[in-house]
Formats: C-alpha cells, structure tokens, sequence
C-alpha cells in the first residue's frame, strides 16, 4: 500500500540524470571560488617585471596607464599586462560553464523522454524553517526553468569564451572571470529556484555581480558611479519585490511556486489585493529589467567589460523580471489591471528608448538603448498574457542582442588596438570616429548585419517570428480577451491594447532605423578612423569570432523554435507546447479560450510588421549619409530635437534635479548636520552621554580629597550613624 | 571591676580615635591606631572574665596582627620619609581626585 502511494507520488523525472540538477549552479560556484582564490593569491603588483608578460614591454604599459588617466567614459581595455594565471583562468572560467552547460542538454535529454506536466521539485536542505514559514533550498525543473538554463548556459558559454580573447590581456583577468562565474551561479539560482526566496537571493546575487562586472575598473570615477548607480536603481525595484512576497505569504501563506499557484485563486479575479501584489512585483521587474522608470542605469552600465554587456545586460540578467512574471502568470493572469499596466509600460518603454537609441554615437549606447527597447517589447508580450510570445523573443534577443554586443566588442577590440598602436587617445567606442569597417572586418560585419536583420524584424531570421507573434498578440488581445473588457485608468482595455500595438509597431520602425543607422555608421562609407590607425585595423582573433558566428547561426534559425502555425517551415509552435504546462492555463485566462486570429488578418499584421522593418531600414539608407560624418573630435554640436534625444531627454538630469539632489541635500543638512550631528552627536553624546556622567565625576572626585584626616573624619562619622542607626532603630 | 576596666578601654579608645582624627604627623598616628587596638584588646580581657576564655584566644590574634602591621605600617613610613622628608600627611596627598 505505502509503496503504491509512493509510486504514484514520485515524478517521473526522480531517479534520472535531473536529480543532479543541484550541479549545474555549483559547478559555476566552484569556478568562481578557483579564479578568486587565483586572483587574491597573485594580488603582488604584476607587470612589465613580471616574466610572463613578456611582449609587453615597459612602454607598453606606461602608455596603459596614461591612457587609464585619459579615459574619459566606458573606454574599454586599459593596462596591457597579461596576468600570471592567465591560462588556468582561460581553461576553468569557460569549462565550468561549458560543463553545466553539458548537465542541462543531460537534463533536457532526460525531460524530452517523459511526461513534464508537474515540475519536478529537488530539495536540497531545509533553509528557513520559522514559525509557519518554511522555506527550503529546492531547485525547481519544469519546461520554462529548463529553456532559461539553456539560455542561461548556452549563451554564456559563448559569452565566456568570447571574454577570453576579450579581456586576457586585462590586468584583473581572473577576478574579471570569478565574477563571471559567480555571476553564471547566481543567475541559474534564480531562474532554477523553486519559490520566491530562492529566486531572490539569485536576484540579488545577479545584481551585485552587475554592480561589480560594471564597475570592474573601478579606478575610473565614472566606471564606478555606474555600477553604484545601477546597484541603487534596483534597490527600489527590489523593495517592491520583497512587499509582494510578503503580500503573498500573508495572504496565501506559501512562497513556493507550486504552493502559490495551487493558492492563488483564492485572492479572487481582478481583486485589489492580487492587482497590488502583481504590480509591486513589476515594480522589481522594473527595476531589473530596466522599465520606465527604472530604466536610467541600463545605459550607464556599459561603463563594464562589453562581454558583460553581452551577458548580464542583455542576454541574461535583464530578462529576469521577464522570466518572473511569465513564472508567476498563474498570478497576473488573476490581475488585468496589471497587466495592462505592465504592457503599458512595456510598450512606452519600447517606443522611448528606441527615440533616443535614434541619436546615440557611443556604438554600446545604442545597443543598450534598443535592449531597453527590446525588453519593453517583451512586456508588453507578456503583459498582454502572451507569455509564450514573451519568453520567445527573451531566447531570440539573448541570441541575436549577445551576437551585437559580442559583435561591438569586437569592433571596439579592434578599435582600440589601432589607436594603441598609434597612441591615440581618440573615444574607440565613438561611431563618428568608425566607418568602413566592414572593409577590416569582414565576418564581423556579415554576422552584425545579421544580427541587425533579426532585431530589425526582417522575415526568416529569429526575430521577426518572435516580435510577430508579440504583435499578433497584442492585436488579438484588443480584439478578444479578458482584458479588453475591463478599465484601465478609466479607458476601456481594448483602446488601451490598440494604442500599445501602435507604440509596439513605432518602435519597430524606430529598432529598424537606428539599428541600420548603426551599421552604417561603423561599417560603410569611408574609414575616419585615422590614416595612421587604418593598417592596424583588424579582425579579432578565432576565440572571438567563433562565439559570434554560432550566435549569428542562433540568430538566424532561432525562430524555428516557435514557427507559427500559418508558416510552416517546419514543425510548429513547438515553444507553446512546451511551454503549455508552465504559462498555458494563464494564457488561456486571459484569452478566454478565443479562438485565433483568422487567417487573412494574421497575414495582414505579418504585412505590415515586414512593411514597417523594411521601410526603416530604407529610411536609414536614405536619409543617412555616412559620407558627411566626421571624427568626434571636429564634429559639431547637435541643435533641437536632435540634442534632446542626444541627451537622452534629460531624463538623467530631471532624476538628478528632483530625487538625487533634494536626497542629498537632506542627507547632508537634516540627516547629517541636523540629526546625526546635531541630535545624536550633540545632544545625545556630548551633553547627556558625556556631560551628564562628567558632572556626577566631579562631584565624586572632589570627595577625594587625599587628605587622610578627611577621610578618617567621613569614616568616624559613618560608623557613628550605622551604630547610632542599630542603638535607635 | 569589669565595668572600671571597660570604661578604662572606652577612655582609652577615645583618646586613640581623638589622635588618629586631629594630628597629622604619620607616627603619631600610627600609634593612636596602636592604641585603639589595645583599648579593644582591654575590653576583650575583661569581658573573658564574664563570658569565658575565647576573648583572651582573641587578644592573641590581635596583637599578632597588630605586629605585623606595625612593622608594615613602619616600613611604608620610612619609605615615604625617604622619598619625600617629610610624614606630615597634610602633604601628602597624591591619591586626591
């Protein structure tokens, strides 16, 4: 009998390969604890003394430093001094990941053969047992934690081997690849993790990871007030992630993910409680994904290593809030509110930042503006209970995002070694002092094309099935769903899903423009690099390249992964099966069980996507004449609405003006000068901590008079009081 | 007789207090202290007679403490004359607050 019952209980995946699940985040971990023991024991200053940096000779590395001292932002690549453990942190960095990358194609294998309708729950220990809380350390596989995990390993395996050629001449190389690691560990923690707590502390780990890979030379002042800047942002976003777990465990009692779900019906369709606990969570997914108005550190946040761009601010880290709300869909799809205002919000956020990608030089801004942009769009996909659709264009942008950092990073490579060579302190990152690139580097320039292609929606590459289906949609989401039919702010849902499918498609031609307005920057028209630097531009070595072309070929077939049913290029919506057990019942309550799109408006929307990606980018052939550009250095300052979205609406600025200022002028005169100093300093310490002790201490001390007379007299006197006290009592 | 030698004791414990509280030369007072001593040692003597003979076991204890002490006490007020010429306890006085 009780055998009976434990067969029955016991999943189908218990036993098999994925009960090691708990190796895939360690092995990362191990990694980081090898590469940071290696950087802390070679801390000794290394250098041109040191006989394994030998090609770098003394000159070499006085031209690093003055260049450290020039660098005016972000400029990557400073110190040229390979460090001494440079090969074992070449081999372990990349191999641990290669390895759990390895464990999770094991794990998916083992998933493919049996039923995955239940997720398969591993618990490790037991991590918080209080009171009625009792949270343990489990690990959670079901189809969307498996598609993450790849991602999450697949990419940053690429990502990591790319770094290797990236960043081995870097003095730092092996703490640059600890934090990788840890980064990796974190990361998988979070997308693996089991109830809320667990992802949170990956959530945080994978934040402070971002904090330290932005600021990782943080001898530059602005390097370092990026990385505290994103730190800070996230901490808001972060505070509305912890009020929603408590709003659930008040209310549902569980944290787990299985728990919750099993509960959360109980909150009640469209109830204030679910709505605010749902929008307390986008608050954190503001915060991490970068979402108006949290979005101000993505871009600063390039101040880092552009292989960590690639990874954590584009590939992995800043879908997290994405990943969240597709895990917790079984949640939003009880709040329509909120997810109008998350699709709302998406979808501003995809518009906004695509407007001020338009009028960015810096090559990595434009890139991090349209990753703003990108993850508006996924949103708005989830937002709109298409959660398939959202994680679709997460694995596509993670592919084809990653290839265009990976692909700028290696353009900034090359970049930066012709200026070094020259000793020119020209800005490396700068697209006006780029152009005719493509004539250096070739396969650099075919795989960004490619990338671009995708991003820019065009068809066959990976995203334009994704942002398709994002768009179809948010179409029939205004046509039929549960949330066209309630009000939003007053307006009625359906207008509301109409205006972000108008947002969603300006931003479509925006990514269009100035993605194509980017290439053409950087790689036609003529060279203003430099006459001198154009004989030292290169492509960058094999370690580099090879990443960036098994990304362009992700990039380009990556929408096989979810073809939709009216292009049958091979089999169908295989994403949305396996993604079913996970988001399906979600997505179905907020469809309504509507039936789909008919196929002549399916066809129309596909049109128009196609018509607007291709007009964009003839617009950017147009209008753009790269052979008018000239070097940063000569360039002329940009007047009107160009300036504005220069300067990024100064929406820096206003932050600045109306939150950082007044916060600092009342830490420094309210906190500082009035209460610390004032209050607790001052009053507290010195008049009644101090003074009032001082003065009982003087009284005291004026009884020690040393004159023994004295004291024999007060010593008579006591002894006639006690034996007066005992003879009259 | 016990009531003469008490009060004999009681003068002589007066006298002893009255010194230790109004000279100021260190001897002086080293003696008055000896005196007290053995005013107490008198009363312990007269009232054995009354109340057995565990008073006079007492006054043994007290003078072998008594020596003792004198020879410390003396010490230290040698000591102190040394270094400073004088025992006039007005003077010294570096233990005050």
């Amino acid at each position: 009998m009780l055998l009976q019952e434990a067969t029955t209980l016991a999943h189908p995946l218990s036993g098999s390969i994925a009960e090691l699940v708990w190796l895939v985040p360690v092995l990362p971990l191990i990694g980081f604890l090898i590469n940071g023991w290696l950087s802390l024991s070679a801390a000794a200053p290394i250098g041109p003394k040191d006989p394994s940096a030998a090609g770098h000779d003394a000159h070499g590395q006085e031209h690093g430093q003055q260049h450290d001292a020039h660098g005016a932002h972000g400029d990557d690549h400073h110190t040229v001094a390979r460090h001494k453990y440079a090969g074992i942190v070449s081999i372990v960095g990349p191999g641990v990941l290669a390895l759990s990358f390895g464990l999770s194609v094991a794990i998916f294998m083992a998933m493919l053969g049996v039923s995955h309708e239940a997720p398969f729950v591993r618990t490790l220990f037991s991590w918080m047992p209080a009171g009625e809380l009792s949270v343990d350390a489990a690990l959670q596989i079901d189809p969307l934690s498996m598609v993450m995990t790849l991602v999450v390993t697949g990419v940053g395996t690429l990502i990591h081997l790319f770094s290797v050629g990236y960043m081995r001449d870097d003095p730092g190389y092996p703490r640059y690849f600890a934090y990788l690691n840890l980064f990796i560990f974190f990361m998988l923690v979070l997308v693996l993790g089991a109830s809320y707590p667990v992802l949170f502390v990956g959530w945080e780990g994978v934040g402070l990871c971002s904090y330290l890979l932005i600021g990782f030379w943080f001898t530059d002042k602005a390097n370092a007030d990026a990385g505290k800047k994103a730190f800070i942002v996230n901490r808001i976003g972060d505070f509305g992630f912890l009020v929603a777990m408590f709003l659930l465990f008040a209310n549902l009692g569980a944290l787990d993910f299985v728990g919750v779900s099993d509960a959360a019906p109980s909150l009640g369709f469209n109830s204030a409680l679910a709505t605010t606990i749902c929008l307390f969570l986008f608050l954190g997914c503001a915060g991490k994904s970068a979402q108006i108005p949290l979005y101000v550190w993505l871009p600063d946040a390039m101040a880092g290593p552009t292989p960590v761009s690639a990874l954590i601010h584009a590939a992995t880290m800043v879908t997290a809030g994405v990943y969240l709300i597709a895990r917790s869909a079984f949640l939003f799809s009880l709040a329509p509110v909120a997810q109008l205002t998350v699709a709302f919000i998406g979808g501003l956020t995809a518009l906004f930042a695509a407007t001020i990608g338009l009028k960015q030089w810096d090559i990595k801004r434009v890139l991090a503006y349209s990753t703003v942009s990108q993850l508006g769009y996924m949103f708005v996909a989830v937002g709109v209970g298409a959660y398939v659709a959202g994680v679709f264009h997460l694995v596509t942008h993670a592919f084809f995002k990653a290839l265009l950092f990976l692909g700028s990073g290696s353009v900034i490579f090359a970049m930066h070694r012709a200026y070094h060579a020259t000793h020119n302190h020209d800005d490396a990152q700068d697209m006006r002092n780029m152009g005719g690139l493509r004539r250096y580097m070739p396969v650099t320039f075919i795989l960004m094309w490619i990338a671009t292609l995708a991003i820019a929606g065009i068809p066959v590459f990976s995203g334009f099935f994704s942002k398709d289906e994002i768009l179809a949609s948010v179409f029939a989401r205004a046509h039929e769903s549960t949330l066209a039919q309630v009000s939003w702010l007053g307006i009625p849902g359906s207008t509301v899903l109409y205006v972000i499918y108008g947002m969603a498609l300006g931003a479509a031609l925006l990514t269009a423009i100035y993605m194509t307005r980017m290439m053409i920057y950087t790689f036609h028209g003529p060279n203003r690099t430099g006459e001198k630097e154009q004989s030292h531009l290169a492509e960058a070595p094999w370690i580099m390249t090879g990443p960036l072309v098994v990304l362009g070929v992700l990039s380009v077939f990556g929408g096989w992964l979810n073809l939709p049913a009216i292009m049958p290029l091979g089999p169908i919506q295989v994403l949305d099966h396996w993604l079913e057990p996970v988001v399906g019942p979600a997505t179905v309550a907020v469809t309504g069980g509507a039936a789909h799109l008919d196929h002549s408006t399916e066809y129309m929307l596909i049109g128009a996507a196609v018509a607007i990606a291709i007009a964009g980018i003839v617009i950017a052939f147009v209008r753009l004449k790269p052979e008018r550009l000239v070097p940063k250095a000569q360039a002329p300052d940009e007047q009107g609405i160009e300036r504005v979205l220069r300067d990024k609406y100064y929406v820096d600025e206003l932050y600045d003006r109306t939150i950082v200022k007044p916060t600092v002028w009342a830490s420094r005169n309210v906190l500082s000068t009035g209460i610390d100093q004032g209050i607790i300093d001052k009053l507290l310490v010195t008049y009644i901590g101090a003074g009032i002790p001082r003065m009982f201490g003087w009284f005291g001390s004026r009884l020690q008079s040393g004159q023994l007379g004295t004291y024999a007299w007060v010593l008579l006197i006591g002894v006639i009081a006690v034996l007066g006290a005992f003879t009259f009592r | 007789m016990v009531a003469e030698s008490l009060a004999l004791s009681a003068v002589l414990f007066t006298i002893g207090a009255i010194g230790v509280l109004v000279r100021r030369n260190a001897i002086v007072i080293f003696m008055c202290v000896e005196l007290m001593l053995n005013a107490v040692n008198l009363t312990f003597v007269a009232l054995s007679k009354v109340y057995g003979m565990e008073g006079q076991v007492f006054v043994v204890f007290v003078m072998t403490v008594a020596a003792a002490e004198a020879a410390v006490g003396l010490a230290i007020i040698i000591a102190i004359f040394r270094h400073r010429q004088t025992v006039n306890l007005e003077n010294i006085n570096l233990l005050k607050g």
